[in-house]
C-alpha cells in the first residue's frame, strides 16, 4: 500500500514537471531552441501569485490569472529580446544567452526578494482521502486533474484550432510555413506565451506542494522538466506529459526507498541513459540528419 | 610555420619568466601583501580554468557546464592521497589531474556523440552526479567538507602550472591536431569527410580539457584548507564558462585577461560581490547579441587587433 501511495504522490509532482516539460517542448518544437530560463520563469511565476495574494490580498483565482498573463508577457519579452536577434545564428550562441537569461532572471529576484524563502498562502483544501491504506491528499488530487485539464485544452488547442495548426506547420519547416502565409515571428512568440502561462499554473502548484519560495525553486526544477521533456521526446506533447510523470514516480520512489540524497542524482542517471540509449526520447522522432 | 611556433613559445617562456621574476621580487619585497598575493595565487588557478574550458567550448565549439566536476574530481583526489597517502605534493597534483582526465575520457566516450544542447545538458548532470556522490561518500566528510590537506600551494606552483596549461593548449590549437579540432567546430559533417576522426579529437580535447581542470582543483584544495563540495557546483561550471566567453571563445589571451578581471574585480569591490552574478548574467547575454549585432560588428572593427589568425567571419 505504501508503495501504491508513494507512486500516486510522484504522479502528483510528475504531472507538475509535465506542465513544466511541456514549456520545453514547445519551444523546442517550434524555436527550435532549449530555453534555459523557462525554469526562473517559473519561479518568477509563483512570485507574482504570491504577492498578489499575500500583499495585495486578490482572490486566488485572479491572481493565478494575473500570474499566468505577467508570465506569459515575460516569456514573449525573453524571446524578442533575448532570442530573437540571435535565431538562425548557431545554437551554442543562444543557448549561453538562454543560460544569462536564466542567471538575470534569478538575481534580480535575489536582490529584491533575499535568499530566505517566503511562505506561499495555503490556498488548496489540506486534509486527505483515506481508502483502505491509501491515503492521498486534496493537493495531490488537484493537481493531477488541473494538470491533465490542462494538457488536454492544449493538444486540442494545437491540433484543432488554426493557430494550433499553424505552430505544427512552423514546428514542420519555417521557411514552407511563412510561405504559406503563416507570420513565423507571432507563432513562436504564441509558443513562449502559451509555454510561460502553462509554467505559470506549474509555479502555483508548486508553491501548494511546498509552501515555501526562493528564487533558486527555478534551476532544479527546470533541470528535471527538461529531463522529463528529453524522456518524453523533445517536441512532443504527449511525450513531455508521460516524461513528467515518470520521473515524478522515479524521484518519488528514490526518495522513499533508497534515500532523498539521491533523488536528484538518478533524475540525471535516467537523462544520461535515455541519452546514450535513445537520445530521442520515448515518443521522439529520429530525424536523420541531412548534409 | 613550425619554426615560427618554436619562436613564439620560446618568447612565451621568456615571458613567463619575466612576469614570475618580477611578481616574486614585489611578493618578497612587501609590495605586494599577504591579500593580493592570495588574490594572485586565485587568479592562476582561475586562469588554468579557463583555459582548459576554452579548449573543449571555444576551440571545439563543444558547450559543457560541467568543469567545476572534473575540478571536484582532481581536488578531491589530490587532497585525498595527500592526507591518507602522505604522498608528495606534486605526485598527488599528478594524480588528481590523470583521475579527472580519465572520468572525462570515460565520461567523453558516451557523450560527445551528443551535441549543442543535450551535450550542455547531461554535461551538467554529470557535474551534479559527481557532487552528489561526494556528498554522500564517507571518505570525503560529505557536506560538511574535507579538512586537513596540507597548504602546499604556493604562488610559484600556480604560476608555473598555469603556464604549463597555456603552453600545451596553444601547443595543441597551433598543431595539426588544433586545426582539426576547430574544424569539427566549424562543421562536423565536413570534418569528417576531410578524414579527420571526429570522435577521437573530441574526446582527446575533452579529456584534456578535463585533465588541466584537476589539476587546478589539485592546486585549489591544497590552498583552502576546508574543502567543500558545494564549491563545485553549477554556478562555478557557469563562472568559468563567463570568463570564456568574456575574453572570447577560441582566444587564449582573451580567456587569460578575462579570468583575471573577474577574479581581481569581486575581490577588489566588496560591495560588488552582491551584483557578481548579475553582472555575469549580463555580461553572457551581452557578449553573445553583440557578437551578431550590427552594433557589435562595427566596434569591433574599430577595436585593434589583438591576434591575426582569427580573421572575423561574417555572416
Amino acid at each position: 500500500m505504501d508503495f501504491i501511495n508513494q507512486v500516486i504522490n510522484g504522479l502528483s509532482t510528475g504531472s507538475m514537471y509535465a506542465l513544466v516539460a511541456i514549456g520545453y517542448t514547445m519551444v523546442y518544437g517550434i524555436g527550435k531552441m532549449i530555453n534555459f530560463a523557462h525554469g526562473e520563469i517559473i519561479m518568477v511565476s509563483a512570485y507574482v501569485a504570491l504577492i498578489c495574494m499575500s500583499t495585495y490580498h486578490l482572490p486566488v483565482v485572479v491572481s493565478v490569472l494575473i500570474s499566468i498573463a505577467v508570465t506569459a508577457l515575460l516569456g514573449v519579452v525573453t524571446e524578442k529580446v533575448a532570442y530573437k536577434p540571435l535565431r538562425g545564428k548557431g545554437s551554442l550562441e543562444v543557448l549561453i544567452t538562454a543560460i544569462g537569461v536564466s542567471y538575470l532572471l534569478q538575481n534580480i529576484f535575489l536582490l529584491a526578494f533575499t535568499s530566505s524563502g517566503r511562505t506561499f498562502p495555503q490556498i488548496m483544501p489540506s486534509g486527505s482521502i483515506k481508502a483502505g491504506g491509501l491515503s492521498i491528499s486534496y493537493i495531490t488530487i488537484i493537481t493531477l486533474v488541473i494538470s491533465f485539464i490542462c494538457t488536454g485544452i492544449l493538444l486540442f488547442f494545437i491540433n484543432k484550432t488554426k493557430l494550433g495548426k499553424a505552430m505544427l506547420a512552423v514546428s514542420e519547416d519555417q521557411g514552407a510555413a511563412s510561405l504559406m502565409g503563416i507570420n513565423v515571428n507571432n507563432t513562436i512568440s504564441l509558443a513562449f506565451a502559451i509555454g510561460s502561462g502553462l509554467g505559470a499554473v506549474a509555479g502555483t502548484i508548486y508553491g501548494c506542494k511546498f509552501s515555501l519560495i526562493n528564487p533558486y525553486i527555478g534551476q532544479m526544477l527546470g533541470i528535471k522538466a527538461f529531463i522529463a521533456a528529453v524522456l518524453g521526446g523533445i517536441g512532443s506533447i504527449p511525450g513531455a506529459m508521460v516524461g513528467g510523470l515518470m520521473i515524478g514516480v522515479a524521484e518519488s520512489l528514490t526518495i522513499a526507498y533508497i534515500s532523498s540524497d539521491f533523488s536528484d542524482a538518478v533524475v540525471f542517471g535516467i537523462l544520461i541513459l535515455i541519452l546514450i540509449i535513445k537520445p530521442a526520447g520515448l515518443f521522439g522522432k529520429n530525424v536523420r540528419e541531412k548534409v | 610555420m613550425k619554426k615560427k611556433l618554436v619562436r613564439k613559445l620560446v618568447m612565451q617562456l621568456v615571458a613567463f619568466v619575466v612576469i614570475f621574476i618580477v611578481l616574486t621580487l614585489l611578493m618578497n619585497t612587501g609590495v605586494i601583501n599577504t591579500f593580493w598575493a592570495g588574490i594572485l595565487l586565485l587568479c592562476g588557478i582561475n586562469v588554468t580554468l579557463a583555459v582548459s574550458l576554452n579548449l573543449a567550448t571555444g576551440y571545439l565549439g563543444q558547450l559543457t557546464l560541467g568543469h567545476a566536476g572534473f575540478m571536484a574530481v582532481g581536488a578531491y583526489v589530490s587532497a585525498l592521497c595527500s592526507i591518507y597517502l602522505n604522498l608528495p605534493f606534486a605526485l598527488t597534483l599528478i594524480l588528481g589531474a590523470l583521475s579527472a582526465g580519465l572520468v572525462g575520457l570515460l565520461i567523453g566516450i558516451p557523450i560527445l556523440r551528443l551535441k549543442g544542447d543535450y551535450l550542455c545538458i547531461i554535461t551538467l548532470a554529470f557535474n551534479e552526479i559527481i557532487r552528489v556522490i561526494i556528498v554522500n561518500l564517507k571518505i570525503t566528510n560529505g557536506a560538511k567538507g574535507l579538512i586537513g590537506t596540507p597548504n602546499d600551494t604556493t604562488f610559484a606552483w600556480v604560476f608555473w602550472l598555469m603556464a604549463l596549461t597555456i603552453f600545451v593548449v596553444y601547443s595543441i590549437v597551433n598543431s595539426r591536431h588544433g586545426r582539426a579540432i576547430i574544424a569539427i567546430r566549424e562543421d562536423d559533417t565536413a570534418s569528417e569527410l576531410s578524414g579527420i576522426n571526429n570522435v577521437y579529437y573530441k574526446i582527446l580535447a575533452f579529456a584534456i580539457s578535463a585533465l588541466f581542470a584537476g589539476l587546478a582543483g589539485g592546486l585549489y584544495s591544497h590552498y583552502i584548507g576546508v574543502l567543500v563540495p558545494k564549491y563545485f557546483d553549477y554556478n562555478k561550471s557557469v563562472e568559468i564558462l563567463v570568463m570564456v566567453v568574456l575574453g572570447g571563445m577560441g582566444n587564449l589571451p582573451g580567456s587569460i585577461i578575462a579570468a583575471l578581471v573577474l577574479t581581481i574585480l569581486p575581490s577588489l569591490l566588496m560591495s560588488f560581490s552582491q551584483y557578481r552574478m548579475l553582472v555575469y548574467a549580463i555580461v553572457l547575454i551581452a557578449a553573445m547579441l553583440l557578437k551578431h549585432s550590427d552594433a557589435g560588428i562595427a566596434l569591433r572593427a574599430k577595436l585593434p587587433k589583438f591576434h591575426r589568425k582569427n580573421k572575423e567571419v561574417t555572416e
